[in-house]
C-alpha cells in the first residue's frame, strides 16, 4: 500500500513538474509563432522581427516584496503599451526574484543572461544592485535601475549602471535645502531606519546639510528593521525635545506608525518624508486624514494633472486594481526610456547585448527624457539622474503642488 | 590497490570516498566549463555552494559530533567575512593576490575563532535547547552591532562610531571603509571556484582528522553520555570548547569566501534565517555525516535556481521538496522499505561477486 501510495506521490510531482515544464515550452512556442505571424506582417513596415529581451530583477517574495511587485507590474504594464501600440512584440520582459539579496540577484542575473537578456532594468533595492552593478561592468550589459538609489550602485556600475531615481544623498540634501528655503520649521527631530540602506543614506546626507544651512537638529531617533512596528517611543522623544518639524527618511509603513504614535499623544507637528513615504495613502485600514498636511519630496504624484501621469495611473488601476507608487512609476518610465532609444534608431534588436550597452551609454548622457516622474530628465556620464524635485503636500487624500521658493 | 581499499578500516574508506566525490565533481566541472557546457547560471552558484559546503562541514562538527544545536552559525561566517573583506579592501592593491588572499582567510579564520572563545566559554556551560537560545541570541548581536558599525580612515588614523556616519569625523579625503547597514561596498571580487575547492578540501583534511583523532573521540564521548565522560577524566570544557571554535573558524573561513564573491557585503544576510539554512543543510545531510551534508548543502543551494521556471510556485515546491526529503531520509519505515529494495537488488548483484571469491 505504501508502496503504491508514494509512486503515486512520486508520478504526480514528476507529471506536475513535466507540466510546468511544458506549458511554459508551449506558451512560448506559440509566442514565438505570434511573433512570426505578427512579425512578417510587420516585417516589411518596420524591419524588425525579433523582439529586444528585457530582464528585470527584483523582490517579488520575502520582505521587501511589495517594491518589487510594483517594479514588477509598472515594467510589465509599459511593455504591453508599447507590444499593443506596435502591433507585435518589440520588447519581451522576463522578471526575476532575487528576496532583495546578493546572491540570488547575481544567481538571477546570470539566468537572465543564459537566456539572453540584452537590456537589464532592476534590481529594485540597493544592496543587490551593487552587487549586479558590478557584474554589468565586467560583462558590459547596460542596467538601468528604477529604484535602487544609493550613490554605491552607480559607482560600482563604472559607467554602466544607470538610476531613475534620485540618489539618496541627493534627497537628503535637497530636503534640507527646501526646508531651510521655506522655513518650515525650527527645531527638527528625524526618525529614522537605521538598519536600512536608504533611510541612512538620506539621513546622513540630510543631516550635514542641515547643519550647513543652519537649521537646528534636537532629536535624531532610529529604529531597526526588528523593532519597526511600534514606533511611539521614537515619536514621544520627538515630542519631548519640542521639534515642530519631525523628518521621516522612511518608508510608508513605517511612517504610518509614526502618524499613528504621533495622533494618539496629540502632537503636532509638520511632517516631511522623502519618496518612500509614495504609497501612504493606500495603506489598508489607515486613516489617511492622519496624513493631512503631510510634505514629501517625491518625483511622481498618481494625482497629477499632466496626460503622461493620467494614462499611467488609469492604465495601472484597470490591469492591477491598486493606485501605482512611484516604485511603479520609476519602473514604466525605464521601459519607455529605452523605447525612445530604440525609437530614436540608437539601438535595434539584432545588436549585441554589449553593442546595445555601449549605444545606450552614449544615447543616456546626451538625451532627454520625459515620463510619469518628470520633465526634461537628463543624466550625467556616472549614471545619475538630474530632475526637478517636486515637494507635494496631502490634502483630504491627494497630493497638492507645493508653490514654493527653491 | 583495490583489495587494499577492501582490507582498509571502514572510517577511512568512508573518508576516502568523501574526498573522492569532491575531487571528481571539482575535475567534472572544471572540463564541462573549459568545454563550454556549462551555462552561467551554473557557474555562478560555485562560489556559494563551495561557501555553504564549508559551513554545512563546520556545523556538524558542533551538531553531529559535539552533539550541540548552534543557531549561531551565520554570526561567524559574519564576522568572519567582514574581518577578511575589510583586510582585502586595505590590501587588495598593494599586496600581491596569492598573498592577499590566504591573508584574509586567516584574518577571517582567525578573527571568528576569536568570537568563537569569547561566545564559547559562558555559553557552553549550557545544553540542549538553552545553547540554541543564546546562539541564537548571539548571531543576532553581532548582526545588529555590524548593521550599527561605522569605519573609516584617513590621513589622523581609523575612525569608528556607532551612531552615524557624520559622527566618525572624518576628513574630506577620508575613505569609508564600513558604512553601517550600507556595509562593505565597492569589493573588488576575488572568489574562484579553484579556491572554494582547496578549502573544502582544507575543512575536510583538518575536520576529518580531528573526528577521527583520541580529540575527536573525546568530543564524541562528551555527546554521547556527558556524566560518563567527565567519570573517566575527560575535561568537559576543554573538548566542548576546542570543537565549537574548530566550527568557528571554518564558518569565519566560509564566510570571506562568500564575502570575496560579491562586490558588497551586509550584515543582514548573515540573519537566523541562514543559521537555521545552514542546519537545513546538516540535518538533511544527516546529522553526523560530513558526506551528507556536503551532498545536501550542495543540492539545496542549486535546487531553488533550478525551479527558477516555475515562476511563483518556486518557494512552495522548494518547501514541498524538503519534506518529501526529510522524510524519504529519516523515516523509519522508509528506511526500511528503503533496505528491502536495495537488498532485493544487491543481494542479485552479490551472488556472482560471492561465486569468485569463493
Amino acid at each position: 500500500m505504501k508502496k503504491l501510495i508514494s509512486a503515486a506521490l512520486a508520478s504526480a510531482m514528476v507529471l506536475s513538474l513535466a507540466a510546468c515544464g511544458s506549458t511554459g515550452d508551449s506558451s512560448s512556442a506559440a509566442s514565438g509563432t505570434g511573433d512570426s505571424t505578427a512579425a512578417t506582417a510587420e516585417a516589411s513596415a518596420a524591419g524588425e522581427t525579433t523582439p529586444i529581451k528585457l530582464g528585470g530583477i527584483g523582490p517579488v517574495t520575502g520582505a521587501n516584496a511589495q517594491y518589487g511587485t510594483a517594479v514588477k507590474n509598472g515594467e510589465q504594464l509599459a511593455v504591453d503599451e508599447i507590444n499593443a501600440a506596435a502591433g507585435y512584440t518589440v520588447f519581451e520582459l522576463s522578471f526575476e526574484d532575487d528576496e532583495s539579496d546578493s546572491e540570488k540577484a547575481v544567481n538571477a542575473f546570470n539566468k537572465l543572461l543564459d537566456d539572453g537578456m540584452q537590456v537589464l532594468l532592476g534590481p529594485v533595492t540597493s544592496d543587490p544592485s551593487i552587487s549586479v552593478a558590478a557584474e554589468c561592468a565586467s560583462e558590459n550589459i547596460f542596467m538601468l535601475t528604477p529604484s535602487a538609489s544609493s550613490q554605491d550602485v552607480v559607482d560600482s556600475g563604472a559607467g554602466n549602471a544607470f538610476q531613475m531615481c534620485f540618489t539618496d544623498p541627493n534627497q537628503g540634501k535637497t530636503a534640507a535645502d527646501y526646508i531651510a528655503a521655506n522655513s518650515l520649521g525650527t527645531a527638527i527631530g528625524i526618525i529614522y531606519d537605521s538598519s536600512d540602506a536608504y533611510s541612512t543614506g538620506i539621513y546622513t546626507a540630510f543631516q550635514a546639510e542641515a547643519e550647513a544651512k543652519g537649521l537646528e537638529i534636537v532629536q535624531t531617533s532610529s529604529f531597526t528593521a526588528d523593532n519597526n512596528t511600534d514606533l511611539s517611543t521614537q515619536v514621544s522623544q520627538c515630542q519631548q525635545a519640542g521639534a515642530d518639524l519631525v523628518f521621516l527618511p522612511i518608508y510608508y509603513q513605517q511612517a504610518s506608525q509614526v502618524l499613528i504614535a504621533a495622533n494618539n499623544i496629540g502632537y503636532e507637528p509638520a511632517f516631511f518624508g522623502c519618496d518612500g513615504m509614495d504609497g501612504i495613502l493606500s495603506i489598508d485600514g489607515f486613516d489617511t486624514s492622519l496624513a493631512n498636511d503631510l510634505m514629501l519630496l517625491c518625483p511622481f504624484s498618481a494625482y497629477g494633472e499632466d496626460e503622461t501621469t493620467k494614462t499611467f495611473v488609469a492604465a495601472y488601476q484597470a490591469a492591477y486594481t491598486e493606485t501605482p507608487n512611484q516604485f511603479a512609476a520609476d519602473a514604466y518610465d525605464c521601459v519607455y526610456a529605452v523605447y525612445q532609444c530604440l525609437q530614436d534608431g540608437v539601438i535595434t534588436p539584432d545588436m549585441s547585448a554589449e553593442d546595445m550597452c555601449d549605444a545606450l551609454k552614449t544615447a543616456f548622457t546626451s538625451m532627454t527624457f520625459s515620463g510619469t516622474t518628470g520633465e526634461n530628465q537628463t543624466w550625467a556620464a556616472d549614471g545619475t539622474i538630474t530632475k526637478d524635485p517636486k515637494v507635494y503636500q496631502v490634502q483630504d487624500g491627494a497630493y497638492v503642488l507645493m508653490s514654493s521658493k527653491q | 590497490m583495490l583489495s587494499r581499499l577492501k582490507t582498509m578500516k571502514k572510517t577511512t574508506r568512508s573518508n576516502l570516498i568523501t574526498f573522492g566525490i569532491v575531487i571528481v565533481f571539482y575535475l567534472v566541472v572544471q572540463i564541462l566549463s573549459g568545454a563550454g557546457l556549462t551555462t552561467r547560471s551554473f557557474e555562478g552558484q560555485l562560489v556559494p555552494i563551495c561557501a555553504y559546503v564549508v559551513l554545512a562541514i563546520s556545523l556538524n562538527l558542533t551538531v553531529g559530533f559535539l552533539g550541540e544545536l548552534s543557531l549561531g552559525h551565520a554570526g561567524f561566517m559574519s564576522v568572519g567575512a567582514f574581518s577578511g573583506v575589510l583586510l582585502w579592501t586595505l590590501v587588495g592593491d598593494s599586496l600581491p593576490a596569492f598573498v592577499a588572499i590566504p591573508l584574509a582567510f586567516i584574518v577571517g579564520g582567525i578573527v571568528a575563532g576569536i568570537f568563537g572563545v569569547i561566545v564559547g566559554v559562558p555559553v557552553l556551560r549550557l545544553s540542549g535547547d538553552y545553547l540554541a537560545i543564546v546562539t541564537l541570541a548571539f548571531g543576532e548581536i553581532i548582526k545588529n552591532i555590524i548593521n550599527a558599525l561605522y569605519l573609516g580612515v584617513d590621513e589622523n588614523g581609523v575612525h569608528f562610531s556607532l551612531t552615524d556616519a557624520n559622527s566618525m569625523g572624518l576628513s574630506a579625503d577620508g575613505e569609508t571603509l564600513i558604512n553601517g547597514a550600507m556595509g562593505i561596498t565597492g569589493i573588488k571580487k576575488a572568489s574562484t571556484f579553484t579556491i572554494g575547492f582547496v578549502l573544502i578540501l582544507i575543512t575536510l583534511i583538518v575536520i576529518l582528522n580531528l573526528i577521527n583523532s583520541r580529540t575527536g573521540r573525546a568530543i564524541m564521548a562528551i555527546r554521547d553520555n556527558e556524566i560518563a565522560a567527565q567519570s573517566v577524566g575527560i575535561n568537559l570544557t576543554r573538548f566542548k570548547l576546542t570543537a565549537f571554535v574548530v566550527s568557528a573558524v571554518f564558518a569565519g573561513f566560509a564566510g570571506v569566501l562568500y564575502g570575496l564573491n560579491y562586490s558588497s557585503l551586509v550584515a543582514s544576510r548573515f540573519d537566523y534565517n541562514t543559521s537555521i539554512q545552514i542546519l537545513v543543510f546538516v540535518v538533511l545531510g544527516g546529522i553526523g555525516s560530513i558526506r551528507g551534508s556536503i551532498i545536501a548543502a550542495a543540492l539545496l543551494t542549486v535546487l531553488p535556481e533550478v525551479l527558477r521556471g516555475l515562476q511563483d510556485y518556486r518557494m512552495l515546491i522548494y518547501a514541498i521538496v524538503l519534506i518529501v526529503v526529510m522524510i524519504f531520509n529519516q523515516s523509519p519505515q522508509i528506511i526500511a522499505w528503503r533496505k528491502r529494495i536495495i537488498g532485493r537488488f544487491s543481494s542479485k548483484k552479490g551472488e556472482p561477486e560471492k561465486k569468485e571469491v569463493a
